[in-house]
């Protein structure tokens, strides 16, 4: 049973086909990744799935809800929570005030939510920090934030877009330990775009491959990182 | 019928020259610094007055003081810009607006101390000529202001054009990173940009004391109407600027006469505001 | 800074605010009329300031055209009560309403066709200027010529009607401002506050998570439309007179939110604090300024001189606003560790 399905998703930016009839499915309680060179089209699906911009063509639904002309704040209803690349605390905000505007999502009385925006600092280990300006941050706890802030919507699915860009190693390890955790104790699907293919290959159940605007390859990852034309878009023919 | 129509007409079409150049000020300066000049008005008003002072002190006709008054202007521009609006890089825009605002009321008050609240002019001997061209009656200042303003912003525009400065200005508008990149030195090209607004604003001032008496609070209208000239027209676009001058100035006149004067400006703001809805970069600007 | 007002006074402010109250709520008994006409125009820009920071420090939307709502009000709640025999409390909500629909009108016309900024901020001139035309033509409500009302009996207390003296004015501005400060507060520390802080810092990650940015900017911008409005009626009533030159204007809409922009927009007490420090200079400018004037020197305006100097140098020195700086100076806002 899938959670997100995309099909024949397509978007053309005046010259250019940035996205071009591409399929895949995330399942349940799955955890994909879109990988590809740059300007393969990655963040532009991630922002078609999360309403940021309109697609020309094609069906995106989560659990069988259509949500390829809705809004952004009603496909966060609808269960889908994401991160942004470039970073987006409030920044006037404190640490706990930015996770509680995630968590005031559906939840009417203050008290409650600020209770669930305890729950997911501690998680995080963002609850040292929780009186700081989200501005003052360093930027590994931003993307931690962001994170935390993200899951107090109670995402059925999170969509990470290259989350682990910038961070070293260690820190890269604890993300991903703490995606799988999520993932497995609160049932949260994630779809992830990356270049950082450490992550990639610990986090990813299943990788889909774009190039072009296209998707060229898709499937397990150690099946994926030996298949002749994703080595092709990545290193070039005389690589392969 | 037709002739009155006709005589308003060509009428609004040279005074909007005029309006058209002082918009031109504003549009630099916005274009540029991306400053809304909200003492635009009021910086047209000390033209006036400068001009004034010419003529009577020296007998200037303003045409004449045209170069003066631009040059005062413009280095009064450098040294606001300078001194004081720099500062105001990045700041949000309400805080820009009331200092600007603030500004805009020093400058109304010290012409108010300094000139008294009286309507002033200056009367030129040439002030109830007129030529008879076919059917149609023109004053003959409005074809010397609506000429100059012409002239003057020709001469803007190959400045614009040609001189390294003027590109080097427009650079700064249009890319700034990339200006501050290649070395311009974006803080000094402000305050010439800012100069060069003032002292257009300025001139405009210069030639409107043809058309119109001056007094301190004469400059809320222009302000207003400067800024419709400018979106209509699209900000950072010259030739919209005086084209939309233009345009405001017949339909002003024009509306003059279908309906009451009083009610005139009323189509410059219904003008403003589709424009604003339907296409705001404005009829020539580059779209956002 | 913001959250300091979120959680519970500091035992400081507390002290001061109490002073402050009680100073003024006794302040009819030990002031001269003079005196209390500059409290009232301190109390009356500082409930104004309240109504427009709520659409430019909540919703992020400036406007310099907030005259527009202020004579709708004004011109509804007199028409209703010369015309009608209605009560301006009824013309409060008339009023609110009529200013609310435009209001509306206006924030929706921005968001569907994207404009903000600068252009949102003409987009305003040019409605309040469209409406001051338009009512200098308007016979009905005495076009440039002017609306009066009827003066009552100054010894009255009709708060029914809202005739009587300048006291009666007093406290009712009083009670207004008082009552904004508690609606403003209680708004921001409960759930939509937080969503348009949240959008006032970053829009489409606001929307990212959730919150329906149009529906939470667009109850902004009718609220602060509304209460203007509800405003308007009262200066309607304490002024007896309504031109539309006077109260349609640019200088109308700029009056109002000159005081929250000297004491900081977007928090609660710098509209009250800009208000008690822009009236009084100004006055105190015009006391300063006549021993000048009486020595003969011609110097009408040079009052504006210094109050635009003043203005300009507390934009320089102070970007923020006043109050914000004052609240650091003073320690007047709670540490951040007081909340658990």
């Amino acid at each position: 049973m899938s959670a997100l399905s995309v099909r024949h998703l397509s978007k053309r930016f005046r010259g250019l086909q940035a996205v071009n009839s591409v399929s895949f499915e995330v399942p349940d309680r799955g955890i994909v990744a879109l990988i590809g060179p740059n300007g393969a089209g990655k963040t532009t699906t991630f922002n078609l799935i999360a309403g940021a911009i309109r697609a020309d063509g094609g069906e995106i639904s989560l659990d069988g809800l259509r949500l390829d002309r809705l809004p952004p704040h009603r496909i966060c209803a609808a269960g889908v929570a994401r991160t942004f690349q470039l970073v987006r605390p409030f920044g006037e905000l404190d640490v706990a005030d930015n996770v509680l505007v995630g968590c005031l999502h559906g939840e009417r009385d203050i008290g409650r939510a600020r209770d669930a925006a305890r729950d997911i600092l501690q998680k995080l280990g963002l609850w040292e920090q929780r009186r700081r300006l989200a501005s003052s941050l360093t930027l590994p706890d931003r993307k931690r934030l962001e994170v935390a802030r993200a899951l107090g919507t109670r995402p059925k699915i999170l969509l990470l877009d290259e989350v682990m860009a910038g961070l070293r190693p260690v820190e890269t390890d604890q993300m991903v330990a703490f995606f799988r955790a999520i993932n497995r104790d609160l049932g949260v699907t994630i779809l992830l775009t990356e270049h950082v293919m450490r992550a990639v290959m610990a986090l990813a159940q299943h990788i889909v491959v774009l190039n072009h605007g296209e998707k060229i390859a898709e499937g397990a990852p150690q099946q994926v990182v030996r298949d002749p034309a994703v080595l092709e878009c990545y290193l070039g023919e005389e690589a392969v | 019928m037709l002739d009155v129509y006709l005589n308003q007409i060509v009428s609004g079409v040279l005074t909007g020259l005029v309006y058209g150049l002082s918009a031109l000020g504003l549009s630099v300066i916005f274009g540029v610094c991306r400053i809304i000049n909200f003492a635009h008005g009021e910086m047209m008003v000390v033209g006036m007055y400068l001009a004034l002072m010419l003529f009577r002190w020296a007998g200037l006709d303003p045409l004449l003081s045209i170069p003066i008054v631009g040059g005062v202007l413009f280095a009064a521009g450098y040294a606001l810009q300078g001194g004081l609006i720099n500062r105001l890089i990045g700041v949000p825009e309400h805080m820009q607006f009331i200092m600007l605002a603030a500004l805009a009321i020093v400058i109304v008050s010290s012409c108010l101390m300094i000139f008294g609240p009286d309507l002033q002019n200056a009367p030129l001997s040439y002030a109830y000529d007129s030529y008879q061209i076919g059917p149609i009656l023109v004053d003959k200042v409005k074809i010397m202001a609506g000429g100059a303003a012409l002239v003057v912003a020709a001469l803007l525009a190959a400045f614009f054009r040609w001189t390294y400065l003027g590109k080097a200005i427009r650079a700064c508008g249009d890319n700034l990173t990339g200006a501050v990149v290649i070395g311009l030195n974006v803080k000094r090209l402000y305050a010439l940009a800012f100069g060069i607004g003032a002292g257009c604003i300025g001139v405009a001032g210069c030639i409107l004391l043809l058309l119109v008496d001056v007094q301190p609070y004469l400059a809320t209208d222009y302000t207003l109407l400067a800024f419709v000239i400018v979106i209509v027209g699209g900000l950072g676009s010259l030739a919209g600027a005086l084209i939309a001058g233009v345009l405001i100035g017949v339909s002003e006149a024009v509306a003059g006469l279908l309906v009451q004067p009083s009610l005139k400006s009323v189509f410059s703001f219904a003008l403003l505001i589709l424009v604003l809805l339907l296409r705001p970069q404005g009829l020539f600007g580059r779209q956002a | 800074m913001i959250r300091a007002w979120l959680g519970p006074i500091p035992p400081r402010a507390r002290i001061l605010l109490l002073i402050v109250l009680v100073l003024l709520l006794a302040a009819p008994w030990f002031v001269d009329t003079y005196v209390l006409s500059v409290l009232i125009i301190v109390l009356y820009v500082a409930y104004m300031g309240q109504a427009w920071n709520i659409m430019m420090g909540f919703a992020g939307l400036l406007s310099i055209g907030h005259a527009l709502y202020f004579g709708i009000g004004a011109y509804t709640g007199a028409v209703l009560y010369m015309n009608f025999g209605v009560s301006p409390w009824i013309g409060m909500i008339a009023g609110g309403l009529l200013a609310a629909v435009a209001g509306a009108i206006i924030g929706a016309l921005g968001f569907r066709f994207r404009i903000t900024g600068v252009y949102f901020a003409l987009l305003t001139i040019a409605f309040a200027e469209f409406a001051r035309i338009l009512m200098d033509n308007f016979a009905y409500t005495g076009a440039s010529g002017g609306f009066f009302i009827k003066l009552g009996d100054p010894h009255a207390f009709d708060l029914w009607n809202l005739r009587g003296s300048p006291v009666m004015f007093y406290y009712l501005w009083l009670a207004f401002v008082i009552g904004a400060l508690l609606l403003c507060r209680g708004l921001l520390s409960s759930r939509l506050g937080y969503f348009w802080l949240a959008i006032r810092e970053d829009q489409e990650a606001a929307q990212a998570l959730g919150i329906n940015v149009f529906r939470y900017k667009m109850g902004a911008v009718v609220l602060s439309a509304a209460l203007t409005a509800v405003g308007g009626v009262i200066y309607a009533f304490y002024n007896n007179n309504l031109f539309p030159a006077t109260t349609f204007n640019v200088g109308r809409s700029v009056e109002m939110l000159l005081g929250a922009t000297i004491g900081g927009v977007g928090t609660l007490m710098g509209p009250i604090v800009g208000a008690f420090i822009l009236t009084p200079m100004g006055e105190g400018l015009t006391i300063l300024v006549q021993p000048l004037q009486q020595g003969g020197l011609h110097l009408d305006g040079i009052k504006q001189v210094f109050y635009g100097l003043a203005v300009i140098a507390i934009v320089v020195f102070q970007r923020r606003g006043v109050w914000p700086w004052l609240a650091r100076l003073f320690h007047l806002e709670s540490r951040r560790d007081d909340r658990s």
